[in-house]
């Protein structure tokens, strides 16, 4: 077994505050190993985007990293100055955001925000900077790249906005991209252009990818594996096809029967009844227990996580019922 | 671009129209100027005299048809108090205001950026509090209020710097300067200070909150992710964006400096603008209150045309040939 490019073990992420203490990542722990693809997924203001930031130690104050390790390659990044952070971000680790228009700045041209990108990790002249962002350019597929480097971002669609964003996370080769929900804001045809590209990449360059969504489809063709998280916690974690095919945690189970399917057509869209606890004063035991159907008095104690299959971790005290599991 | 210039200068003279007429009216509606400028001894044959040699005796369509019908040759009038040309009166004041608000608008701006930006970027720190509770009281504290009180301290108590008057003057450029010589600098100070203190107290708040604004943008958040340093990010992708809305309010402002440097000039003893016209208010000078306010209106149509044009070269996704294509 490779050794993984990431390693994040134990990380607790809390927000301090004035109403109180915001767990927004409670002992989250999973790996990526090079050229794999992890699927992060939950609904929104389950901790995945944190999770994310707190990798790039982007946490905007009131929060911040209260425990746990995050291991890039055997670095520590929770143990590093904010200058050696500085210099692990865009050059080890890349991000890429949500939404392109606002991901790039709207008053600088792509070629400054591209070679600056490159000069702040490497010392370059900028003319072999600019060749390498042109480079970069033309490798996520946008045409005569030399023009388009002169450009303003509102001269682009989402789309190329999108592609720049990308271009600029390849710049200086990571071992590990974040990618956070990057094809939600674009239509599905640019959406699917995209995802076949970043698994290109992941697959050819060997770069480890975390793809945060909360799109069950995306995840399906993408990733290798899966975390699903819920009010901060990692509650099911395992191999796509095998969490996809025969979820065991009912959040997990009511994620994929959310999904419209064309078989069922006709009937009421099904969705998990309640609404996604707050973080601030959560309820003792079990976050998901109070929309759960198989919830009982046991749920009042915060599950440990099992491993009930080998390469299986699932966070709950009433499994759905499943063949694998008999 | 030149289209969009020229077009802006042809709807100035519109506004110069518009303003002139307005103006003509107001005075005429205050009161008699002869009833002032007269000797009260005088007899009644002198009075009427003297009303038909300033055109006062024709009816007032008349006056502003003859005015504006020399107006439009370059001639603004005399000045009834000083019997020579209004705009002549004006152009020789001109150069002691446009110092006094250039020295002001300098001055708000080199410490209101970095101010602003410091408060913004630590908005919680007792330094970033300090700065914002003095900017309130830049913002409420009146004009004239602030400078007896800068006489009061610097001038009367630590006789530091002069209180009054412009001091001596270079020829810089071929316009009498006062901030190449020292005792000039030393006059210039503290009505600078005085003026500046509002427009200062402006930037600050609004650079703070440009920044407040900007640093919670995605943009922000990806240069960081890009392993920018603080510097570049702070110094590159935050104060570009800020500095659009920050242009656009300096040179509101600077129009205004100008148009407001009367309280300072007052106070101060600055013979600029601001001070003839209050003593041209004073005696209903008309030919020099129109004037004035024409080249007022003239010099603000100009600093916007200016803005709009730094405008589209801060903000790339506001280009001015493309927007009347």
């Amino acid at each position: 077994m490779t050794e993984p490019t990431l390693r994040v073990e134990n990380l607790h992420t809390h927000f301090f505050t004035r109403q109180g203490v915001v767990k927004a990542v409670e002992d989250v722990s999973f790996s990526v190993a090079p050229g794999k693809i992890l699927g992060l997924v939950g609904e929104s203001g389950s901790g995945k985007s944190v999770t994310g930031y707190s990798i790039m130690g982007l946490v905007d104050p009131p929060g911040r990293r209260v425990a746990g390790r995050i291991l890039l390659g055997g670095d520590d990044l929770c143990a590093m100055t904010s200058e050696q952070m500085r210099s692990v971000r865009g050059r080890r680790i890349a991000m890429i955001f949500q939404d392109p228009m606002m991901t790039l700045n709207p008053v600088l041209r792509i070629d400054t925000q591209m070679i600056e990108a490159i000069r702040a990790h490497t010392s370059v002249s900028r003319v072999v900077a600019r060749e390498r962002a042109r480079d970069a350019l033309a490798q996520v597929g946008i045409s005569a790249p030399e023009e388009r480097l002169l450009a303003y971002p509102h001269q682009f669609s989402g789309g190329m906005r999108q592609r720049v964003a990308i271009a600029i996370a390849l710049l200086n080769k990571p071992e590990l991209i974040i990618a956070d929900e990057p094809t939600t804001a674009l239509d599905v045809t640019i959406q699917a252009q995209i995802l076949f590209e970043m698994q290109t990449l992941a697959r050819d360059s060997g770069t480890a990818l975390i793809w945060i969504t909360h799109d069950l489809s995306v995840i399906a063709g993408l990733a290798d594996e899966i975390c699903v998280m819920y009010a901060g916690r990692i509650v099911e974690q395992g191999t796509v096809d095998a969490v996809l095919d025969a979820p065991l945690h009912p959040y997990t189970h009511g994620l994929i029967d959310s999904v419209p399917s064309r078989g069922r057509r006709g009937e009421p869209l099904r969705q998990i009844p309640g609404m996604a606890p707050s973080l601030l004063d959560p309820a003792q035991g079990c976050a998901f227990r109070e929309r759960c159907s198989r919830a009982d008095s046991a749920c009042i104690d915060q599950p440990a996580l099992s491993i009930p299959i080998a390469g299986r971790q699932l966070r709950c005290f009433h499994p759905m019922p499943s063949a694998a599991i008999a | 671009m030149p289209a969009f210039v020229i077009r802006r200068l042809l709807q100035s003279v519109l506004v110069l129209g518009v303003m002139s007429l307005l103006v003509f009216a107001g005075v005429y509606a205050i009161g008699n100027p002869v009833d002032i400028l007269i000797d009260p001894q005088a007899g009644q044959a002198d009075i009427a005299r003297a009303i038909s040699a300033l055109g006062l005796d024709r009816p007032l369509v008349e006056q502003y048809l003859i005015f504006l019908r020399q107006a439009l040759a370059g001639d603004l009038g005399n000045s009834f108090v000083y019997n020579v040309p209004a705009i002549q009166l004006i152009l020789e004041r001109m150069p002691a205001t446009l110092e006094l608000a250039l020295a002001a608008t300098t001055l708000a701006v080199l410490l209101g950026i970095p101010l602003g930006l410091w408060a913004g970027l630590a908005p919680d720190s007792w330094q970033g509090k300090l700065i914002m509770s003095g900017s309130i009281l830049g913002f409420s504290l009146p004009t004239f209020w602030v400078g007896l009180l800068l006489i009061m301290l610097f001038a009367v108590e630590l006789g530091w710097l002069p209180a009054s008057g412009r001091g001596p003057t270079t020829e810089f450029l071929g316009v009498q300067v006062s901030f190449l010589s020292w005792d000039g600098m030393r006059h210039l100070i503290l009505p600078a200070i005085n003026l500046a203190l509002f427009k200062l107290s402006l930037i600050i708040r609004l650079t703070r909150a440009g920044t407040r604004e900007a640093l919670l943008q995605d943009y922000v958040k990806f240069a960081r992710a890009k392993g920018l340093s603080n510097a570049r990010v702070v110094g590159v992708h935050v104060l570009k964006n800020i500095m659009i809305p920050v242009v656009t309010v300096i040179g509101l402002e600077f129009g205004s400096v100008i148009a407001f440097a009367i309280v300072t000039e007052s106070i101060f003893g600055w013979p600029g603008m601001g001070k003839l016209i209050i003593d041209s208010i004073n005696v209903l000078d008309r030919p020099v209150i129109v004037a004035y306010l024409l080249v007022i209106v003239f010099l603000v149509i100009l600093i916007n045309l200016a803005v709009d044009i730094v405008y589209s070269l801060l903000d790339p996704r506001v280009r001015i040939g493309e927007a009347q294509a």
